[in-house]
């Protein structure tokens, strides 16, 4: 490692406001610095644009169910893996792409840091081993808690400091970086075969709502001031008419004041909101609500949300809501895997075409665009496709160029079978806004890196940060008159630097980086309560023994550790 | 129409693998051309002409392009993969996936053949003059759409999982098949000339297959229902008609369930 400076790019830089202003970008070893001296390998950037290291909110790129999707569907390496680049290693699949191709597909985005969006904490070995093996980019993962036996139990009785230590307990013993909720309590009912629609609806034998357990671990999550906010994928995904029950959900943050020393103001991310954004009570009269949605996200401080656009391709849904892909696979009939975690969680896989021949899947692209065009703020809305269910990440760049261009757009509904019913059932025909760059360097960069508590290393430029830099051939005082040109640009980076070091040139792989894996470790106040408890269900109820249950430090040994203290 | 003629005069170490010999790549190109094509030896990237002299020409299209491999194929895969127009023969046997997703054209084996012969076929003939191996328009491994049209036409047997995952077109074997026929099969006719084992049409939803010797184990899903009357691949014969699989699901047309048909010479 040692000295770089980028000459003569258009910086932008939302963490700093600098849009588009020409200046010089310098590093040093690991981190950007205010200058450098005349040895420094210079890297012109003139007439190109510069940005901060991508930030991904959410995917699912590492643990058994993205494993499981590998294993089901050799089929999505066929014709689908390029040949490999001498001196790395085979990059193979499309959707559910190799490790390595994983790490390369974000490095040649620039992308500096990924979240992985549920782990199964019994399985968390298997995450770190996957996100061990995933080369150049910085990842973490977010344990799944709101099906999760004890949760449900301490937040039946309001018992807000047990469920804190627990969580602090399954956050040190997966490292893990914060609270996920998939379907809270319904995938706990699909156990029984059963699903919470609403969140009002009791969870079966648990006496408890899913609002409940939302509210219990918004609570929780305060309390122990984790750097990210609850991280939920909301009841009733996919259904038809749904949009009431997100908007139910979001509004219990509401009032709710974040507690943290990450800088973060918000404490309700809503994942994949476009999935729960639906309209019309069965998929004939299907229609978009993405206004109602985010009308009320613009209104409310303290919420994120991130898109999950459809990008219409053939991929490979994954999820912890279990019932969900049951419900998918009656629909299309095609593979499914199903797997229950113990007291912990579930997770189905099944293969999907998101065919633009279809009426239903068009107004899904739609309804994701919609979303992200409505957005007033996008400090609070991020850019992603909760890869791979709506559509593997190596669209974002296909997902900017429609953000960022009418044209592209209203081609691409042109091209539909059912362009009429499309518009009917939607607003995007006619939307003429058009994203700048500057936007979307907050969507994908210092908006998420803000939301995860993440913004005193990543999302920005300012010196002190994390040396991760992207420079893409795109002009932001003159920008290509052909929308495609966008896509291309910010599929293949110029350069991107990684913590200090030259990863990509010319959208070519130049060096395996230094990844690290992200992690919080919680210190809070001895519980003996929760431990008694923890050791209890152990023996009574968990195939493995205690001792064997935490991740090892093997497992992840490039360790960048977050501490929290909380004073109680 | 212009003919290409390969000669292969080496026995290759691995086994090769081929996909650039189809009317497609070869068209508008010299002799010295085609013989630059890539292909692959195990991992190592090879050229056509160091396996096979090239003499003749080939037509400016690939509708005007015939091939002729004048020897025997037994270590080359991928013939005419992906083709879409023109012929290629060969004389003498061919390895694996001769015609794997092939659009159209033909393609005449003289020999026999290995597996996965015409896997996830679109459109096209081909027609092998003696036996297949296993997986005979089958679909690739995992995938659920199997093969859509065109024709198969085995002159000798065929081994198992013939039309796994069929979805349209037709394969005709005029001698025997083993096992799994048609499995998982929404579409597509499958007609068996010679006896079968067993494991015929499990789990089918559409399509039909006929077979004109003995289906030694019939699967329990398929119940008869009558004898009819038909015509198929140049035969007439009475049958027993059964439909199934009954364990599968199956879609409704008209408010009537439609099930795939499974027709069986009747003895005289």
């Amino acid at each position: 490692m040692a000295e770089i400076l980028i000459k003569n790019g258009f910086v932008i830089d939302p963490s700093r406001k600098i849009n588009g202003d020409v200046m010089d970008i310098a590093i040093k070893d690991d981190k950007i610095v205010d200058k450098v001296g005349s040895g420094a390998k210079v890297i012109d950037a003139k007439g190109k644009v510069v940005m901060a290291g991508a930030v991904d909110v959410h995917a699912h790129v590492a643990g058994p169910k993205v494993n499981a999707g590998r294993l089901m569907r050799p089929e999505d390496k066929l014709f689908k893996s390029p040949d490999a680049q001498e001196h790395y290693r085979m990059e193979m699949g499309f959707s559910i792409p190799s490790t390595f191709k994983t790490g390369y597909d974000y490095a040649r985005m620039g992308y500096a840091f990924v979240m992985e969006a549920a782990m199964p904490p019994l399985h968390s070995p298997h995450v770190h081993e996957e996100i061990h093996d995933t080369p150049i980019i910085d990842e973490a993962a977010l344990p799944v808690f709101a099906n999760n036996w004890f949760v449900m139990e301490y937040l039946k009785n309001n018992e807000i400091e047990n469920a804190a230590a627990y969580v602090a307990w399954i956050i040190n013993a997966t490292k893990g970086y914060g609270i996920k909720l998939v379907n809270p309590g319904g995938t706990a009912a699909w156990a029984w075969g059963l699903n919470c629609l609403g969140i009002n609806d009791p969870v079966p034998y648990y006496d408890i709502t899913p609002a409940e357990i939302i509210t219990g671990l918004i609570k929780t999550n305060e309390y122990l001031g984790l750097p990210h906010s609850v991280h939920i994928h909301q009841n009733s995904l996919g259904d038809p008419g749904n949009y009431t029950v997100t908007l139910d959900s979001l509004k219990l943050a509401e009032g709710v004041k974040a507690k943290n020393k990450f800088g973060r103001d918000t404490v309700m991310h809503s994942t994949h909101i476009q999935f729960h954004s639906y309209g019309g009570d069965s998929w004939a009269n299907f229609e978009s609500k993405a206004k109602e949605v985010m009308d009320y996200v613009n209104s409310q401080k303290n919420i994120t949300v991130d898109l999950g656009c459809v990008t219409l391709d053939e991929t490979t849904t994954m999820t912890a809501d279990g019932p969900f892909e049951h419900h998918l696979n009656n629909l299309n009939h095609l593979k499914w895997a199903n797997v229950d975690v113990e007291l912990e969680t579930a997770a189905g896989v099944v293969p999907y075409v998101y065919d633009k021949n279809i009426k239903v899947c068009g107004i899904q692209w739609a309804i994701g665009l919609e979303l992200g065009l409505y957005a007033k703020d996008p400090m609070r809305t991020f850019i992603t496709t909760d890869h791979p269910n709506a559509g593997p990440f190596i669209r974002y760049p296909r997902i900017i160029k429609w953000l960022m261009s009418q044209k592209a757009r209203e081609a691409t509904l042109a091209s539909f079978k059912y362009t009429d019913k499309v518009i009917d059932a939607t607003n995007i025909h006619g939307i003429d806004r058009e994203l700048t760059l500057y936007e979307v360097a907050q969507m994908t960069r210092n908006g998420p890196a803000k939301s995860l508590g993440l913004s005193h290393m990543y999302g920005g430029l300012g010196a002190g940060l994390d040396a991760n830099v992207g420079v893409f051939n795109l002009d932001p005082k003159n920008m290509p008159s052909d929308p495609e040109m966008i896509e291309k640009a910010l599929l293949r980076a110029a350069w991107f630097i990684k913590s200090g070091q030259i990863v990509v040139k010319d959208g070519e792989i130049t060096n395996h980086g230094n990844k690290r894996t992200v992690w919080v470790n919680a210190k809070v106040k001895e519980n003996p309560q929760v431990m008694r408890d923890i050791n209890e269900k152990f023996l009574k109820n968990y195939t493995v023994a205690i001792g064997n249950y935490p991740v090892w430090d093997s497992l992840a040994p490039n360790p960048l550790v977050i501490d929290i203290d909380v004073e109680a | 129409m212009a003919t290409i003629t390969l000669k292969p005069f080496k026995t290759p170490e691995l086994i090769i693998e081929c996909n650039n010999i189809t009317p497609d790549a070869f068209a508008g190109k010299t002799p010295a051309e085609i013989a630059e094509l890539e292909i692959f030896e195990g991992k190592v990237r090879e050229k056509l002409g160091d396996f096979f002299s090239v003499t003749g020409s080939s037509g400016n299209t690939a509708a005007e392009t015939d091939i002729l491999i004048d020897g025997d194929c037994s270590r080359v895969k991928y013939l005419g993969s992906k083709m879409t127009v023109g012929t290629i023969t060969v004389n003498g046997n061919a390895d694996m996936y001769v015609g794997g997703w092939m659009k159209g054209g033909k393609i005449h084996v003289k020999g026999n053949v290995d597996s996965f012969c015409g896997i996830a076929m679109e459109g096209g003939e081909i027609e092998v003059d003696g036996n297949a191996g296993n997986y005979v328009g089958c679909a690739y491994r995992g995938d659920w759409r199997g093969m859509r049209g065109g024709t198969i036409h085995i002159h000798g047997s065929a081994g198992n999982d013939i039309g796994t995952f069929m979805l349209g077109g037709t394969i005709i074997i005029d001698k025997n098949a083993f096992i799994h026929v048609s499995t998982h099969a929404e579409g597509g006719t499958v007609v068996i000339k010679g006896d079968v084992e067993g494991r015929v049409g499990g789990q089918m939803v559409k399509g039909d297959i006929y077979v004109f010797g003995n289906v030694q184990y019939m699967l329990p899903g398929f119940k008869e229902i009558d004898r009819v009357q038909k015509e198929i691949a140049g035969e007439s014969a009475t049958f027993r008609h059964y439909i199934g699989d009954l364990g599968e699901r199956h879609p409704k047309s008209k408010g009537k369930e439609i099930y795939a048909n499974l027709y069986v010479k009747a003895s005289a």
